[in-house]
């Protein structure tokens, strides 16, 4: 049933063969009862829950040194999301050497926890691992769910680390999670006279770091197809800025569509089938939407104004973009068929809105803002009618925002003054727990992926 | 040929000069800071007419934009009539024109605004008689700096469109 393979090519459900770990004792969880360990996200700030997540003991020296692995990478997922403040483990009393060992709630209490993860790394005679987490309401003494067993070769066990992560997370603030992801972003390097551009992509934590093109052409503004498989992209090859398609495992490269000059700033549809895109014909930028199957592309804005950055609606029902079609360049909603073109930001003070993203939830769209009266660009959010306007990031230069999965995290890109360090940085959508995305070098344009099929 | 060129170009400094916003062209400093060619008859100095080199420092080979814009100013005009006559002139030269924008902007928006100046330099040309196809153009968005201190200063010289003839 195990075949030999590459983690991050695979479907989730292939990877991994997941059962509950079943309820343990006398504290077993009941069925449907909501858990009280609970954190509400919606809140502005909170503060962070403390979670006690010793190593994972294992059954074998190698099982041993992933299931400790496994518990940091876990621990640095949920400290990074500003939710959780893991305890120190040097302080814990109990030893938790086996899924068999009953908590003692009291010694948890003691340190502070209000949850505890208990787990296990068990080697398997055919060379795979078998990882199982149980989550613990420490107050309550209870479990909060029967967790999860994950059967899997041992080299994925940072992507079982981070669905276990997603798991803890969902079971504490019954959102979904977004640890078991990846971005996509270009790095920068050299002066900014003649800056050299990569692809690049890596855990959303920046494990597995790897460039995906050499520098050779200065590539843009890459996003993630629904699949998380495929990137579409910019990239100025043989000096004509065109969109491209790069499938992430082959290392394929297609251009995308026949535009007589300049294409760019593409975004997948949600189901994958479509990418939206500007064209620029005699130095007027339009939208268009190419199909994917039948590689036809349809013209959605005809306006003599520079109409770009289109992005889909989580239904595909909607596609939001901006134009200076109103003297100054601001945010529209239209439907996909280019009708019901509609603004919905009215910028004071000559302010400008850029680069629309439409929330996985539906429920906002995050933009840039810039070149108001101080000066300074933001990263915002506003209802799709314009309403609820929300400023959530400031900076000389903040750009580009990009949604985890879940709805509830942003990241960007920002820029020193004057050529100074360029780098990635996430914000929930709350405002606060601003935290740097460590990257190798200069960093620009991040996309996030969706939560790995 | 020669001096009605050069008389452009000093059309052009003392249009530029009563223009302080704009940033001197490159154009204006080689005019600036070497003799005409004429005042030195024996030994002519400097890149043969018919060169990159000329086309680059004596025509001018770049033009400016206000903030957000991409009209050709009135400075703008006579130096890009500088550029139409001298590729009237040299019919086998083509020319790309790039258009370039500050950091004051979104990367996308400034590429389609990048196209949008690139484009308006082409216009200008063509209307001067150049011919379209060839006039390529390409747009760098902020991605090509030519100055990276933080100030308008710096930023006007971003702002522009430069002619590069092949």
């Amino acid at each position: 049933m195990f075949e030999d393979l590459k983690l991050s090519s695979l479907p989730r459900r292939r990877l991994l063969s997941a059962a509950a770990t079943g309820a343990l004792g006398a504290a077993a969880y009941a069925a449907g009862a909501r858990a009280e360990v609970r954190i509400d996200i919606t809140r502005g700030r909170v503060e962070p829950m403390p979670i006690a997540i010793p190593s994972f003991p294992g059954t074998t020296p190698e099982s041993t040194q992933v299931g400790k692995d496994a518990a940091a990478v876990i621990t640095a997922d949920l400290e990074r999301s500003g939710l959780f403040r893991p305890l120190d483990p040097k302080g814990f009393l109990q030893e938790m050497s086996s899924l068999d060992v009953q908590p003692r709630f009291t010694d948890w209490r003691a340190l502070g926890a209000q949850a505890l993860v208990q787990g296990v790394v068990e080697a398997q005679g055919t060379g795979q691992m078998r990882i199982a987490f149980r989550p613990w309401d420490v107050f309550g003494g209870q479990q909060i769910n029967n967790g999860k067993a994950y059967g899997t070769q041992p080299e994925n066990w940072r992507r079982v680390a981070h669905i276990i992560a997603d798991e803890i997370y969902t079971a504490i603030t019954g959102e979904s999670g977004y640890f078991d992801t990846r971005v996509v972003y270009i790095a920068e390097s050299g002066p900014q006279t003649n800056r050299l551009k990569r692809l690049a992509i890596m855990d959303q934590d920046g494990a597995n770091h790897r460039y995906l093109t050499d520098g050779a052409n200065l590539v843009l503004t890459p996003r993630f197809s629904p699949t998380a498989q495929e990137i579409t992209y910019l990239s100025f090859f043989r000096n004509v800025p065109r969109v491209y398609l790069f499938n992430i495992d082959s290392g394929r490269q297609e251009v995308l569509g026949d535009f007589p000059g300049m294409s760019y700033a593409p975004r997948f549809s949600p189901d994958g089938n479509k990418v939206v895109l500007s064209a620029a014909l005699n130095g007027n930028s339009d939208i268009y939407e190419m199909d994917l199957r039948t590689r036809s592309s349809r013209r959605l804005t005809d306006n003599p104004s520079i109409d770009t950055t289109p992005c889909y609606s989580p239904r595909g029902d909607q596609i939001c973009f901006a134009s200076d079609r109103g003297g100054t360049q601001q945010l529209y909603v239209m439907n996909t068929d280019g009708t019901g073109q509609q603004r919905i930001s009215f910028g004071q003070n000559r302010a400008r809105y850029a680069t629309p993203v439409w929330s996985p939830r539906g429920d906002l769209i995050a933009f840039t803002r810039y070149a108001g009266n101080d000066g300074n660009f933001y990263i915002g959010v506003m209802k799709p009618d314009g309403s609820g306007e929300r400023l959530l990031a400031q900076g000389f230069s903040v750009e580009g925002p990009t949604w985890a999965p879940n709805g509830r995290v942003l990241m960007y890109f920002a820029q020193s003054p004057n050529g100074g360090r360029v780098r990635l940085y996430s914000i929930d959508l709350t405002g606060y727990n601003q935290r740097e995305i460590l990257t190798p070098g200069d960093a620009s344009d991040p996309a996030w992926s969706p939560l790995i099929p | 040929m020669k001096l009605r060129t050069l008389t452009t170009v000093v059309a052009a400094v003392l249009m530029l000069a009563a223009c302080n916003s704009k940033p001197k062209p490159q154009a204006a400093a080689a005019a600036a800071s070497s003799p005409p060619p004429a005042a030195a008859p024996v030994a002519p100095r400097g890149p043969a007419p018919d060169s990159i080199e000329y086309f680059n420092t004596v025509v001018g080979n770049m033009v400016h934009f206000d903030f957000d814009k991409y009209d050709v100013t009135a400075a703008d005009q006579s130096i890009l009539r500088g550029q139409a006559q001298w590729l009237n002139q040299y019919p086998a030269r083509t020319v790309t024109i790039e258009g370039h924008c500050d950091e004051r902007g979104t990367r996308e928006y400034n590429l389609g605004l990048g196209d949008r100046r690139a484009n308006a330099v082409k216009a200008y040309l063509v209307s001067l008689g150049v011919n379209a196809s060839r006039i390529k153009t390409i747009s760098y968005g902020k991605e090509r700096p030519l100055c990276v201190v933080s100030a308008e200063d710096c930023w006007s010289k971003n702002r522009r469109g430069v002619s590069t003839v092949q």
